[in-house]
């Protein structure tokens, strides 16, 4: 058995060698440099961009404007409905409608105005100081200052659009009556700011055109998407574009959707008829690619005296584009977590000239248990219940919204054993001192939405001498896919790990889809498994066995409980075929119809707090979690140890501020804008599984859980603030000021 | 990078011969430099590389006691040299805060002191209405983000800190910065080798064109001194306050303390009301000592949003004297 | 003084000599390594000196390959992160990161290798604190943190406290 094994990433070679190849780091002949001249000002209109002084710069070849730029095509959404308002709606997997380089106006600061071609690196970045824009300044519409009553003011209801994913509001029960008959309730606003993904690899694209064949390596979550939108973009067939990436140098969601730049680099070498690199700089990554909304939640929770929900409302505003309204749903943990017999949800937007939003690890559920995990610990201390018992209180044993059965839910034994690696019930009730900190203990519940991407594909390759190939297009991010798949087949097949190789990242390979959502186990794992299996079969008739009722093992196949059986060569060798091609896909809609899919977890945290100079530190954590089958152990244990990271960072560290006046990110770089450094890591994070199957949700048994780590985090910091000070922090991230 | 020349100095005669010429900047660890370059706030067309000029990466015991550090020591060579660790603490933990490892091996006691503010619009990839890149165009931070800007010492026309935190220890050490220059060499106070924004804005310190730091000297020894740095995450951050305090005791009587704050205003500020009231003052007496620290306080202005660095500050001051007096001496 | 806007440059990289000519200054070590010597081991995260994806070693100690202008570098021996294994035998700083699970994505672990061995070299491996503290200078968007405390603390030959 391969699978739950806690294998070694077979990446690891190449990775710690500094062999793996990233965007960034491919070649080819004749190669320009790419670098962006970005817009200085939020909104207005380029009136002149005055190019000579550029070109004086010895090595820059080129400078491409607007005026250069051929005209992009619309990527219309999958979701455009036809005959509708929706029909010519744009979405993703393209990132925002918006294309600049399209004409003169000027949307939000660092939107890309002109690219500089270089023959060196440093040519092009001096031609880029040296390109002279003229504008006319327009007055921009600027966030509203962070505090509820202006948010709400600007708020608006989202339009409809391929972004639009759910209705934005929702309502069940009696709202009003839950209200009026509570014993005790909690009222408050929650607010967070803009943060970026800051993935350690900017994006990076080298376009190369042969024939009218455009081929790209890209840093991406989702090579099929980079296809598709850039063949609709540059009004070309999908065909014609391969996009590459072995590696991508981490995404966090950041990387999901296609930018703007990825077309732009590949315009840029259609123009120029030679390959062009466009890395981005750090300082681009701010502006050119999306980010976690600003966002404030309005959340009231009604309960009765034994401490039961009797009415959930949530009013969530966030901050979007003046062109596309990104919706970050946070009220669907509201949606997912406990019983309650009435909510009243509603998602709005506020516009402003920024740039464009993107989910961001934890998207929907991060943002949503920070404002409900908070008010249900206000809730417990109002009630003088436990909050870990207020939570088993109003444990959701069908969907809240639904009223569907789960496909599987062990939340009770997370909590359960999450608690006990804690010492949570044994947890000192005075407040404790050590020297100058003050400690304090918070939990939270985890939860995360099951996303299941159609039919990701993937293909087996079986080999007379015993070896594998797996061959899907997905891409490598760093979420351990390059580890789980091989142990799949390799499970299936009865090879060691070693036999396996995988082949990942290339339009080339079957389409499997893009690898966010925490989707990729689930849904690819589960193609694999069917390619495996189909593999399998088809060696099993080779053998004149019944494909039903073989096993692998030890390179043998036989029938099942039989014993020595032939070997894969023998089987093979009966017939000329050099390989069997097994493939497999995976339909989530013919998996779980009927039930409410979710994973769950609580997070446990103790924090030191010392009031005399406002510092936050963490302590402890232990993170337990229902989440089905774990297919790696170990990758899995660095999933959510890192998504815990994530949201001890999102708790106490970052934020990209939006300048008041200028409308721009207040920093663009990583010494402004701080996420969490090694030494702000103890040692003594604790990872637990419940045993779990979810048969449901995946043929794999198992769910995502990329996002689910970085839910709860926040609020089981917040609570851990308040057990220790008694302040309860309702505004992220949790520095100094806010604590003294 | 605009283009520039490069040459590497081989005497320290040429050196400050060619660094008179406008236009042309020292290159010792390049950490600062560097990022100059590429952000356009310095765009010299000579640059003169002293990294390797012979003797200026000698920390030597001054005869009569004290220590000479040479200009182009590398930060982590400077923190860990035995003398400093055991004679300096506060210059030791000071710099092994600064920074990363990284960069600490690249960095040079000379060029950290002439570190500019981390002032975000300062920093800025395009220039920004600000002062200090250019003079007479406003100060972004006045009216916008200013909760890390300085609480000491500014003025309308710009309200940024000093970010180094080697300079707090050696202004609080009583430090001298020692330059040799075509017209001749000086001896500046550490304390007053920064300048606050009155005057020119848009100079950071006394240096001339093409003077050349060539030594930082310690007086006595200050086994009791330690170091204190308050920041957002753990390491590799600037501080948001820092203190550094320098005790000479009699027992548990403070017979002396020198006390300067970091990233409070654009020099290392020194609490010299407060020092004096500090001498004589019994360690286990905390009122007594935050009374003394208060007096300092009189002169401290808040801007729009940073009022809570004043409270901060005070208690790093606080702890640090208390760090330093728990020193072995 | 000789002041040159393009110069000739030798400096030893991975054990191998390297004469570039015609070397414009403005080149950081950085860009050297990846665009000029191809080895795109080093990375680059930020450009900076904020991020420690471009740590090597020069002379022996850890640096941030884009703080350097390669002209500076004359004479000077460089060592990446495809020079510090032994021909195809890893370094067992680098084993440790696969016995450990240190990373992810990989795109910080070069860095994070070459910091690691330095560290390692330094002394600085007293307790996990202080590892900690001394690799707070590569960052890791993966937040591999945890792992790779475990990973330098192995590699040093420590028995976990
Ligand atoms: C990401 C990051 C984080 C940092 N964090 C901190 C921190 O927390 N605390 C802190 O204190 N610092 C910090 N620093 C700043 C760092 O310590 C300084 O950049 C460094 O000390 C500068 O020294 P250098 O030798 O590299 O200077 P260079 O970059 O070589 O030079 C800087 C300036 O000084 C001039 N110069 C250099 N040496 C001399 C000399 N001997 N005589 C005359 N002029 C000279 C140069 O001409 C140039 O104008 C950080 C830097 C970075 C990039
Ligand atoms: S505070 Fe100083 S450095 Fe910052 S914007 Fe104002 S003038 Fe510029
Ligand atoms: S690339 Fe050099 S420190 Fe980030
Ligand atoms: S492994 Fe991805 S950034 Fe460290």
């Amino acid at each position: 058995m391969m699978i739950s094994q806690p294998v070694a990433r077979p990446d690891g070679g190449v990775k710690v060698t500094g062999r793996a190849r990233y965007a960034a780091d491919y070649f080819a002949p004749d190669l320009l440099h790419a670098v962006l001249v970005t817009a200085p000002v939020p909104a207005g209109r380029v009136t002149s961009i005055a190019v000579d002084d550029a070109l004086a710069e010895k090595g820059v070849v080129r400078v491409l404007t607007h005026e250069d730029m051929p005209k992009f095509g619309r990527f219309a959404s999958p979701r455009a409905e036809p005959d509708t308002q929706m029909q010519q709606a744009e979405g993703p997997p393209a990132a925002q409608s918006f294309m600049p380089m399209q004409g003169n106006e000027i949307r939000h600061e660092g939107q890309p105005l002109a690219i500089v071609l270089g023959e060196t690196l440093e040519a092009a970045e001096a031609g880029a100081r040296r390109v002279a824009l003229r504008y006319e300044f327009a007055e921009p519409e600027l966030p509203a200052p962070p505090e509820w009553t202006a948010i709400d003011k600007a708020a608006v209801v989202p339009r409809e659009s391929g972004f639009l994913f759910l209705e934005p509001t929702f309502t069940k029960g009696e709202v009003d009556r839950g209200l009026s008959n509570a014993a005790a309730m909690v009222e408050a606003v929650y607010l967070q700011p803009s943060r970026h993904h800051n993935a350690m690899e900017p994006s990076a694209t080298l376009a190369e055109w042969n024939d009218g064949e455009l081929t790209l390596h890209d840093a991406t979550q989702h090579v099929y998407g980079v296809r598709q939108v850039l063949a609709a973009r540059l009004n070309i067939p999908a065909e014609k574009v391969r996009v590459i990436s072995r590696h991508t140098g981490g995404g966090f969601g950041g990387k999901g959707w296609i930018w703007p730049h990825q077309v732009l680099a590949a315009a840029a070498a259609r123009i120029m008829q030679r390959p062009v690199r466009l890395a981005l700089s750090r300082a681009n990554a701010y502006s050119c690619l999306g980010y976690q909304p600003r966002m404030a939640q309005k959340i009231v929770l009604a309960a009765d005296r034994s401490g039961k929900l009797t009415a959930v409302q949530q009013d969530v505003v966030n901050l979007t584009t003046v062109t596309d309204d990104f919706v970050e749903f946070a009220t669907e943990a509201s949606k997912g977590l406990y019983a309650t017999p009435a909510m009243r949800l509603s998602q709005r937007v506020e516009r402003a000239n920024v740039a464009m939003p993107t989910p961001l690890r934890a998207p929907v559920e991060g943002p949503g248990t920070w404002a409900l995990e908070s008010a249900m610990d206000e809730l417990a201390h109002r009630l003088g219940i436990d909050p870990l018992d207020l939570r088993l209180i109003n444990h959701a044993d069908t969907d809240p919204a639904t009223g569907q059965p789960w496909s599987s839910k062990k939340l009770r034994e997370a909590y359960e054993e999450g608690a006990r690696l804690f010492g949570w019930r044994e947890r000192p009730r005075k407040p404790q001192r050590d020297g100058d900190w003050l400690i304090g203990y918070g939990m939270a519940t985890c939860s995360m939405g099951c996303f299941r991407n159609p039919t990701p594909a993937a293909e087996v390759r079986l080999r007379r001498d015993g070896t594998v190939l797996i061959r899907t297009g997905t891409q490598d991010i760093g979420t351990g896919t390059l580890t789980i798949f091989p142990q799949i087949a390799a499970d299936v097949l009865g090879l060691p790990m070693e036999k396996v190789e995988l082949e990942m990242g290339d339009t080339q390979l079957p389409e499997a889809g893009p690898t966010y959502g925490s989707s990729s186990t689930m849904g690819v794992g589960a193609a694999v498994l069917a390619a495996a299996e189909d593999a399998r079969s088809q060696l099993a008739r080779l053998a004149n066995l019944l494909p039903d009722e073989v096993e692998m093992q030890d390179g043998h196949i036989r029938r099942k409980g039989a014993a020595g059986g032939q070997t894969i060569a023998d089987v093979m060798s009966h017939t000329d075929i050099g390989e069997i091609i097994g493939s497999g896909s995976f339909d989530p809609a013919q998996h779980g119809k009927g039930l409410a899919m979710r994973t769950f977890g609580a997070i446990f945290m103790e924090v030191g707090v010392d009031p005399g100079l406002g510092l936050l530190r963490l302590r402890r954590a232990v993170g337990s979690y229902s989440a089905g089958r774990i297919v790696n152990p170990r990758t899995a244990r660095s999933q959510m140890t890192g998504g815990i990271i994530w949201g001890w960072g999102m708790a106490a560290i970052e934020q990209s501020r939006h300048e008041p006046v200028l409308g721009r990110f207040l920093s663009k770089n990583l010494s402004g804008v701080a996420i969490p450094v090694n030494a702000d890591i103890p040692g003594d994070i604790i990872i637990h599984f419940v045993d779990e199957v979810d048969e449901h949700a995946s043929p794999i048994g198992g769910k995502g859980i990329g996002e689910l780590g970085a839910t709860g985090v926040a609020a089981a910091v917040a609570n851990a603030v308040f057990d220790a000070t008694g302040k309860r922090i309702r505004e992220l991230p949790i520095t100094p000021e806010k604590l003294l | 990078m605009t283009p520039f020349v490069y040459a590497r100095a081989d005497s320290l005669g040429d050196t400050i011969a060619a660094g008179a010429a406008p236009d042309s900047a020292f290159l010792a660890g390049g950490t600062e430099l560097l990022n100059w370059l590429r952000l356009g706030i310095a765009e010299p067309t000579r640059i003169i590389d002293i990294s390797r000029l012979d003797g200026l990466d000698q920390i030597e015991a001054l005869p009569g006691g004290g220590l000479t550090i040479g200009a182009v020591t590398h930060l982590n060579d400077v923190a860990q040299h035995a003398l400093v660790m055991r004679d300096y603490p506060v210059l030791s933990q000071a710099i092994l805060h600064a920074a990363s490892p990284q960069l600490r091996n690249l960095a040079t006691i000379g060029g950290n002191l002439l570190q500019k503010t981390r002032c975000a619009y300062f920093r800025a990839e395009e220039q920004l209405p600000c002062n200090k890149r250019q003079l007479g165009s406003g100060c972004s931070a006045l009216h916008g983000i200013n909760d890390n800007h300085a609480i000491f010492g500014w003025t309308k026309d710009c309200v940024a800190t000093q970010p180094s935190d080697p300079a707090v220890a050696l202004a609080a050490l009583d430090a001298v910065v020692v330059t040799a220059h075509r017209s001749g060499g000086r001896r500046i106070p550490a304390a007053e080798f920064h300048l606050l924004p009155d005057t020119r804005p848009e100079a950071d310190n006394v240096l001339q064109q093409g003077e050349l730091i060539t030594a930082i000297e310690l007086p006595a020894a200050a086994p009791r001194s330690a170091y204190l740095k308050v920041r957002e995450r753990e390491s590799y951050e600037y501080a948001i306050v820092s203190a550094a305090a320098v005790l000479e005791m009699d027992g548990q009587t403070i017979r002396r303390a020198a006390v300067a704050l970091g990233s409070v205003a654009l020099r290392p500020w020194r609490l010299s009301t407060a020092e004096e009231q500090l001498a004589g003052t019994e360690l286990g007496d905390r009122e007594a000592l935050s009374t003394a620290i208060e007096q300092s306080f009189a002169e401290a202005r808040p801007l729009s949003q940073n009022a809570y660095k004043i409270e901060l500050a005070k208690t790093a001051a606080l702890r640090a004297i208390e760090r330093a007096a728990r020193m072995p001496s | 003084m000789n002041f040159h806007d393009r110069h000739l440059l030798r400096l030893r990289v991975n054990g191998e000599d390297h004469s570039l000519s015609d070397l414009d200054p403005r080149v950081t070590l950085l860009d050297l390594l990846r665009e000029r010597l191809h080895l795109t081991g080093t990375k680059k995260g930020c450009n900076f000196g904020e991020c420690g994806a471009c740590t090597v070693h020069l002379d022996g100690r850890r640096v941030n390959a884009c703080m350097i202008l390669a002209v500076s570098c004359e004479g000077r021996e460089v060592t990446t992160i495809e020079g510090l294994g032994n021909g195809d035998a890893l370094h067992p700083v680098q084993q440790a990161f696969i016995d450990h699970d240190g990373f992810q994505c990989g795109f910080c672990t070069p860095g994070q290798v070459m910091s690691a061995a330095a560290l390692i070299e330094e002394g600085h491996t007293g307790s996990d604190a202080e590892i900690r503290e001394w690799m707070s200078g590569n960052l890791c968007r993966c937040s591999a943190y945890p792992q790779i405390v475990e990973a330098v603390r192995a590699a040093a030959g420590r028995v976990s406290q």
